[in-house]
């Protein structure tokens, strides 16, 4: 499989001199679900914003083996602007690159229906629930139709039953459109779900320590969190977040 | 029920005393060089109108720019502050200083280097200063308050400085800016009538002055005119902006919800 993206030997140290993380090796691959797990301070954030070219790494390299896709981020928080409705929201990223306002409309009006919330194009972030505002801001991210899309623990915040409702839609969206996801998370059963890899991290520097393939079935819901498929794989990521977090 | 009596408790109460005033000014007749009577202040507004109404005019006309002056070199310096730091620790302790210096202590001065032939000048600026401050920290604060994450996602996106600015961080800074106005609107006020005293009789002729010219002249009902105008103004400075706060914030601030919602 070709690579999409690759670190090479990336680390970074900030200012205030804590360095989070070390000669990291990352190949991201095209089409892949991948997710980074690991302990708090492990870099996870710090790795997506390198990625994204938020901030430069202070020693190593990103390469994009073709040319830098659209990159779309979804935050920890929903990062919603509360003076603006839903569909305006959505329609940021086109506004910012510079598509017509009726064009951009069109787009982001589809991209909140495909999220569920075709209906609720006119609310204000604060009329939303927590899921709500969630879908909002993954519809912003899919409206200017990304190659990658980097989340940050996107769902953290959210009750179980919205958080499986969302990854389920995640998973479809990102199949639909071929886009490759960059999920950081601290949950082990949710990378278990959905990744086609998880590479686990170790904390203060951050380096990879493990890097698991799951053989997904392409189809998921519910019943599969009960197989032993899905409890073998969350069962070795667990393994390897515990070697992880003693080392 | 409750709007009702939010509206009808303090007007009753304000006709009580109104009305217990007048009943004990006859009462124990006190001189009305001291205390005049509600009636005797209603026959003042009548008798005097032409003179108080000039004098409204020109206390008004100079709040009303004052304010208007401060909102923009308001703004226009705390974006300025928003873009550049350097200008920001230059200019600060200035704008501090301008702020702490006792407006009365400010006015001679003021008021030599305008001169006395352009009073009106002398009176905008000093109730400029007064005004400026708490739209420039306000705004100030608010720039800097836009959400780091959507900056990011603004640069992701690539934005132009600009943009960032004209999409994110003014439309953030709104309520900052609204709550300062309501203090400014206040203050300008506040500073203009101050601006008169210190100016003196004879130049202004403002509301400040009237108060000062009739308490010369043991006009007690003319005072007290005056001073209820000028309360009536802060009041109507005060309302007019929390209108415009509500209209501009009501959809979609925390600030303006109704606590039933």
């Amino acid at each position: 499989m070709t690579s999409l993206v690759s670190l090479r030997g990336v680390s970074k140290t900030f200012d205030s001199g804590t360095q989070a993380i070390a000669a990291l090796d990352l190949d991201v691959r095209v089409g892949e679900f991948l997710s980074l797990v690991g302990p708090s301070g492990c870099g996870k954030s710090t790795a997506l914003r390198i990625i994204a070219g938020l901030i430069a790494p202070t020693a190593g390299s990103v390469e994009w083996p073709s040319s830098k896709p659209e990159i779309g981020f979804v935050f920890q928080e929903p990062t919603l602007m509360p003076w603006r409705s839903a569909l305006d929201n959505a329609r940021l990223p086109l506004e910012l690159k510079g598509i017509s306002r009726g064009d951009a409309e069109a787009r982001s009006r589809q991209a909140l229906a495909r999220v569920g919330l075709g209906e609720f194009g006119h609310a204000y972030p604060r009329e939303l629930s927590g899921g709500m505002k969630m879908r909002v801001s993954i519809a912003r991210a899919i409206a200017a139709e990304p190659k990658l899309l980097l989340m940050d623990e996107p769902f953290a915040a959210l009750d179980e039953l919205t958080r499986q409702s969302l990854n389920d839609d995640l998973l479809k969206l990102a199949r639909e459109d071929g886009i490759t996801v960059i999920f950081v998370t601290h949950s082990v059963y949710e990378s278990a779900y959905l990744s086609d890899r998880v590479v686990v991290m170790t904390p203060r520097p951050g380096r990879v320590t493990a890097d698991i393939t799951i053989a997904q079935p392409a189809e998921r819901s519910a019943a599969y969190r009960l197989t032993s498929q899905f409890t073998d794989a969350a069962g070795k990521i667990s393994a390897a977040l515990g070697h992880a977090m003693a080392a | 029920m409750r709007r009702w009596l939010t509206n009808s408790v303090p007007v009753a109460l304000g006709i009580a005393v109104l009305l217990f005033w007048e009943w004990a000014v006859a009462h124990w007749q006190v001189p009305r060089f001291v205390l005049p009577a509600p009636s005797a202040i209603a026959k003042s507004f009548v008798d005097d109108q032409a003179q108080l109404a000039a004098a409204t005019w020109t206390t008004f006309r100079i709040v009303i720019e004052a304010f208007l002056l401060a909102l923009v070199t308001g703004v226009a310096l705390a974006i300025l502050f928003a873009q550049s730091r350097i200008v920001e620790l230059a200019l600060y302790p200035y704008a501090v200083i301008l702020q702490v210096t006792p407006i009365v202590a400010l006015a001679p001065l003021i008021i030599i280097w305008v001169g006395y032939e352009h009073i009106d000048r002398a009176l905008l600026i000093l109730a400029w200063i007064v005004a400026f401050f708490p739209i420039l920290a306000n705004t100030t604060l608010g720039l800097r308050s836009a959400d780091r994450n959507l900056i990011d996602l603004f640069r992701l996106y690539g934005a132009s400085r600009w943009q960032i600015l004209w999409k994110l961080q003014l439309p953030g800074a709104l309520p900052y800016l609204l709550g300062a106005m309501k203090i400014s609107g206040g203050l300008a006020l506040i500073g203009a009538v101050v601006a008169e005293f210190a100016a003196g009789t004879g130049t202004a002729t403002g509301l400040g002055w009237t108060i000062t010219e009739a308490g010369n002249r043991l006009h007690i009902e003319t005072m007290f005119a005056a001073l209820a105008i000028l309360s009536v103004l802060g009041v109507a400075i005060f309302f007019l902006l929390s209108a415009l706060e509500w209209a501009l914030l009501h959809r979609w601030h925390e600030s303006a919800v109704s606590p039933q919602e």
